[in-house]
C-alpha cells in the first residue's frame, strides 16, 4: 500500500443542477514519486476529478485513498486539513493571493497543516531554497505576488505546492497560460523538484504533446465513465 | 498569519476600505459628540445652582423663571415689587434672601444687579462659592465684578472703566456713570462667567436720568449728586432664597405662591430643572436616535462594501480552500476584516471627537457658556467603541455567510 499515494476505486459523482454531468472512475492509482499526465478534452470532467481527489467534493460512492487514508470517511473539516497536509495544488493561473508577498503565498498551506510545517523545519529558508531551485530571482520572497510575470507566478505556485514535501502534487493545466519556451522551462523545473523530493505528480491537460515527459499518460475516456446531461 | 493576511488584504483595497473606515469614524465621532454635548450640558446645567432652596419671581412658568433668573436665558415678563420682596424677606422661614435685577447689558454680556450677599449664598457645583481671581468684591456704588469670560473676551483687568448699557442689545449707553472693574471672578463654568455684576443701587443709579426707556432731555445728574440720592430699588427681577430648615421649604413656597398683593411664583431649582429635562428630553432622545442611525448607516455601508468585494474575491477564497482552509476559516476572515474596519473606524472616531473637542471647547464656551471638559474616555465611550466593533461583526455575518456558501460550492474551482 505504501507504494501508492493515490488510489480511486469505484467512485461516482454527479453535479447537482441542470448540467446533469456525471462521472465514474473504477480504478485510478498513482504510485509514490510517479508522474502521471491525465489527458482529456474540455468538459470531460478533469477538474471535477481533481476536486474529488482533493476532497472539496465527495463522491456518492467508492473510496479515495491518499497516502493510505480513505478521505471519503473523513468529516469536511478533517478533509480540508488532510488536503493541506498531503496535497500540493497548482492551478492554471491566478494561483497567488495578490495582496500577499511571495513568501506569504509559499507559506500559506503550512498555515493549515501543522505536520507539514514541522517537516519544513525552517519554512522561510526552505521557501528561499525552492525559489532559487526554481530559477526565481534573488530577493523574490519579499516582493508582492502581483509584481511577478505569469511564468514566475506559476513557479511560485510550484514552490508553494512543494514546501513541506507533501506526497502528491495535483496540477490543473499549469502550463496552459505559458508560451512554448516557458512551458518547457517550467516542466523542467517542476520535474527536477518532484524527482528531488520523491513527490508524485498528477497533472491534467488537454495537450498530448506534453505526454512524453511523464512516466505514464492516461486518457480521461479510458479511466472514467462520463455522462453528459441531456436536459 | 491569517490576521496579517487580513490586514494585507485590507491594505490592497485601501481606498474603499479607507472610505468605509472614515464613514464609521465620522458616525462614531458624531454619536460620541452628541453624547458628550448632551451629558456636558446636563452636568453644567445641574452644576449651575446649588444651595438655593427657592427662586422667587413674578408669576410665569417655573422653567421660564429658572431660565431667566439663573441661566440668563430669555427675559422676565414682570418684576417683583420691592414691597413684596421685603414681605418675603421678613417671613420667619427665610434664612437669607438675595435680590437679582436683570435687564441691562454690557456689550454682549448681561448685567446683574444684586447684593454683596449674593457672593456668600450663590453656590455652584455641589456647594462651591464664587471666588475672585483678581481684585475685590464690589465696595463702591460704581464697582463691578465681572465673570471670567467677560474679562477674557473684553480684555478687562481690575481698575478698567466700563460703560453699562440700558436694555439688552441696546445702543443707548449710560455714558455718564463711570463704572469700574473692581474684581474678576474665577472661572466657574456657569452663566456667572458671562455676567457683569453690580450692586442693586448701581442699577437704580444708571436709571436716574431715564424715564420710560429714554433719557430725559438735557438732564444729566452729576455723579456726586447721585451718590447722595436714595437709591432704593422699586422693583427687582427675582430673588434667591435660603430657608432655615428644609422642612419649611414647601410652606414658604406655598405662602409665596398664594401671596395676595402680587402674583408671584416660587420654584425649587431641582424641580424646575427636572421639568426642563422633561422638555429637553424629547429633543435629546431624537438627537441620540438620529446619531445612532448614522452609525447604523455607516455599518450597513461597510456590509455593502464587503458584499460587493465578494465576487472579485472568489478566486482568493478558492486559493485559500485549495491550500486547506475550511469554509469556516473564510467566514471568520471576513468577520475579522469587518471587525478590524469597525475597530479602526471607532478608534479614529474617538480621535476625531477629541480633535473636535479641542477645537469646539472655546467656541462653545464663548457662544453658549457651555464648558465641555476634555477627559480621558469614560466607560460609556469604551462601551460604545466595543458595541460598534460587535455590531460590525454581526453586520458582516451577512456577506460572510454568503462567502461561506460560495466557498463550499466553489471548492477550489472558480470559473471566471
Ligand atoms: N460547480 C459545478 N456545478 C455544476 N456543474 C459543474 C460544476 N463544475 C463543473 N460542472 C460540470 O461538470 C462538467 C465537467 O466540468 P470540468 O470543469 O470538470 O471539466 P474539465 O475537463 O476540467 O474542463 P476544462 O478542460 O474546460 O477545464 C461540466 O460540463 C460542468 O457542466
Ligand atoms: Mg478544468
Amino acid at each position: 500500500m505504501t507504494a501508492t499515494v493515490l488510489q480511486l476505486s469505484d467512485i461516482s459523482y454527479r453535479w447537482m443542477g441542470n448540467t446533469g454531468f456525471s462521472l465514474g472512475v473504477t480504478d485510478l492509482s498513482v504510485a509514490k514519486g510517479e508522474s502521471v499526465l491525465l489527458l482529456g478534452e474540455s468538459g470531460s470532467g478533469k477538474s471535477t476529478l481533481l476536486s474529488l481527489i482533493c476532497g472539496t467534493i465527495l463522491p456518492s460512492g467508492g473510496t479515495v485513498h491518499i497516502a493510505g487514508q480513505d478521505i471519503t470517511t473523513l468529516s469536511a473539516g478533517r478533509r480540508d486539513k488532510f488536503r493541506a497536509e498531503k496535497i500540493g495544488v497548482i492551478f492554471q493561473q491566478f494561483n497567488l493571493l495578490p495582496f500577499g508577498t511571495v513568501c506569504d503565498n509559499i507559506l500559506l498551506p503550512l498555515r493549515f497543516a501543522p505536520e507539514r510545517r514541522k517537516r519544513a523545519q525552517d519554512p522561510i529558508a526552505q521557501a528561499a531554497h525552492l525559489c532559487t531551485a526554481l530559477g526565481l530571482p534573488k530577493g523574490v520572497l519579499t516582493s508582492k505576488a502581483t509584481a511577478l510575470s505569469v511564468g514566475q507566478q506559476q513557479r511560485v505556485a510550484v514552490a508553494r505546492a512543494l514546501i513541506g514535501q507533501p506526497p502528491i502534487i495535483i496540477a490543473d493545466e499549469p502550463t496552459s497560460a505559458l508560451d512554448a519556451n516557458s512551458q518547457a522551462a517550467f516542466l523542467d523545473l517542476l520535474f527536477a523538484q518532484t524527482a528531488e523530493n520523491d513527490t508524485a505528480l498528477l497533472m491534467v491537460s488537454h495537450d498530448p504533446r506534453l505526454g512524453e515527459r511523464f512516466d505514464r499518460v492516461i486518457q480521461m475516456e479510458d479511466v472514467a465513465q462520463i455522462q453528459r446531461g441531456t436536459t | 498569519m491569517i490576521f496579517q493576511l487580513a490586514i494585507a488584504s485590507l491594505f490592497a483595497r485601501a481606498l474603499t476600505v479607507g472610505m468605509t473606515i472614515l464613514a464609521i469614524a465620522l458616525s462614531v465621532a458624531l454619536f460620541l459628540g452628541v453624547e458628550k454635548v448632551r451629558t456636558g450640558a446636563k452636568a453644567s446645567f445641574a452644576d449651575t445652582i446649588s444651595g438655593t432652596d427657592l427662586i422667587v419671581g413674578a408669576r410665569s412658568g417655573s422653567v421660564q423663571l429658572l431660565l431667566y433668573s439663573v441661566f440668563r436665558i430669555g427675559n422676565a415678563t414682570n418684576n417683583v415689587t420691592w414691597q413684596s420682596y421685603q414681605d418675603i424677606a421678613a417671613r420667619p422661614e427665610v434664612d437669607w434672601i438675595v435680590p437679582i435685577s436683570l435687564g441691562d447689558s454690557h456689550r454682549q454680556f448681561r448685567v446683574m444687579g444684586t447684593r454683596k450677599a449674593f457672593f456668600d449664598h450663590y453656590k455652584y457645583r455641589q456647594g462651591r462659592s464664587l471666588e475672585v481671581s483678581d481684585g475685590l468684591i464690589m465696595d463702591d456704588l460704581f464697582d463691578t465684578v465681572v465673570g471670567a469670560n467677560v474679562a477674557a473676551t473684553l480684555n478687562y483687568s481690575v481698575g478698567d472703566p466700563i460703560v453699562v448699557a440700558h436694555g439688552l442689545a441696546s445702543f443707548s449707553q449710560h455714558k455718564d456713570q463711570p463704572f469700574r472693574v473692581s474684581g474678576i471672578l474665577k472661572k466657574t463654568g456657569t452663566p456667572v462667567d458671562r455676567t457683569v455684576i453690580v450692586s442693586m443701587e448701581a442699577v437704580e443709579a444708571i436709571h436716574v436720568d431715564w424715564q420710560g426707556g429714554a433719557q430725559v432731555q438735557g438732564q444729566a445728574t452729576p455723579v456726586d449728586e447721585i451718590r447722595q440720592m436714595n437709591l432704593q430699588p422699586s422693583a427687582i427681577t427675582a430673588a434667591l432664597v435660603g430657608v432655615k430648615s428644609p422642612l419649611q421649604t414647601f410652606r414658604l413656597q406655598r405662602a409665596i405662591n398664594e401671596y395676595s398683593q402680587e402674583p408671584l411664583l416660587a420654584v425649587l431649582p431641582g424641580v424646575a430643572l427636572q421639568e426642563l429635562w422633561g422638555i429637553v428630553g424629547i429633543a435629546e432622545t431624537a438627537l441620540l436616535v438620529v446619531s445612532f442611525m448614522v452609525v447604523v448607516t455607516a455599518l450597513i455601508g461597510m456590509m455593502a462594501t464587503i458584499f460587493s468585494s465578494l465576487n472579485e474575491r472568489r478566486r482568493e477564497m478558492a486559493i485559500f480552500r485549495a491550500m486547506g482552509a475550511r469554509p469556516m476559516t473564510i467566514l471568520s476572515m471576513l468577520v475579522l476584516e469587518a471587525m478590524l474596519m469597525a475597530a479602526l473606524g471607532a478608534l479614529l472616531g474617538m480621535a476625531l471627537l477629541y480633535v473636535g473637542l479641542v477645537i469646539a471647547q472655546p467656541i462653545l464656551d464663548i457662544a453658549f457658556g457651555l464648558w465641555l471638559p476634555i477627559d480621558p474616555p469614560n466607560m460609556r465611550e469604551v462601551w460604545v467603541v466595543l458595541a460598534v466593533i460587535a455590531a460590525g461583526a454581526i453586520v458582516s455575518m451577512v456577506p460572510a455567510l454568503r462567502a461561506y456558501r460560495l466557498s463550499v460550492a466553489d471548492g477550489m474551482m472558480v470559473k471566471t
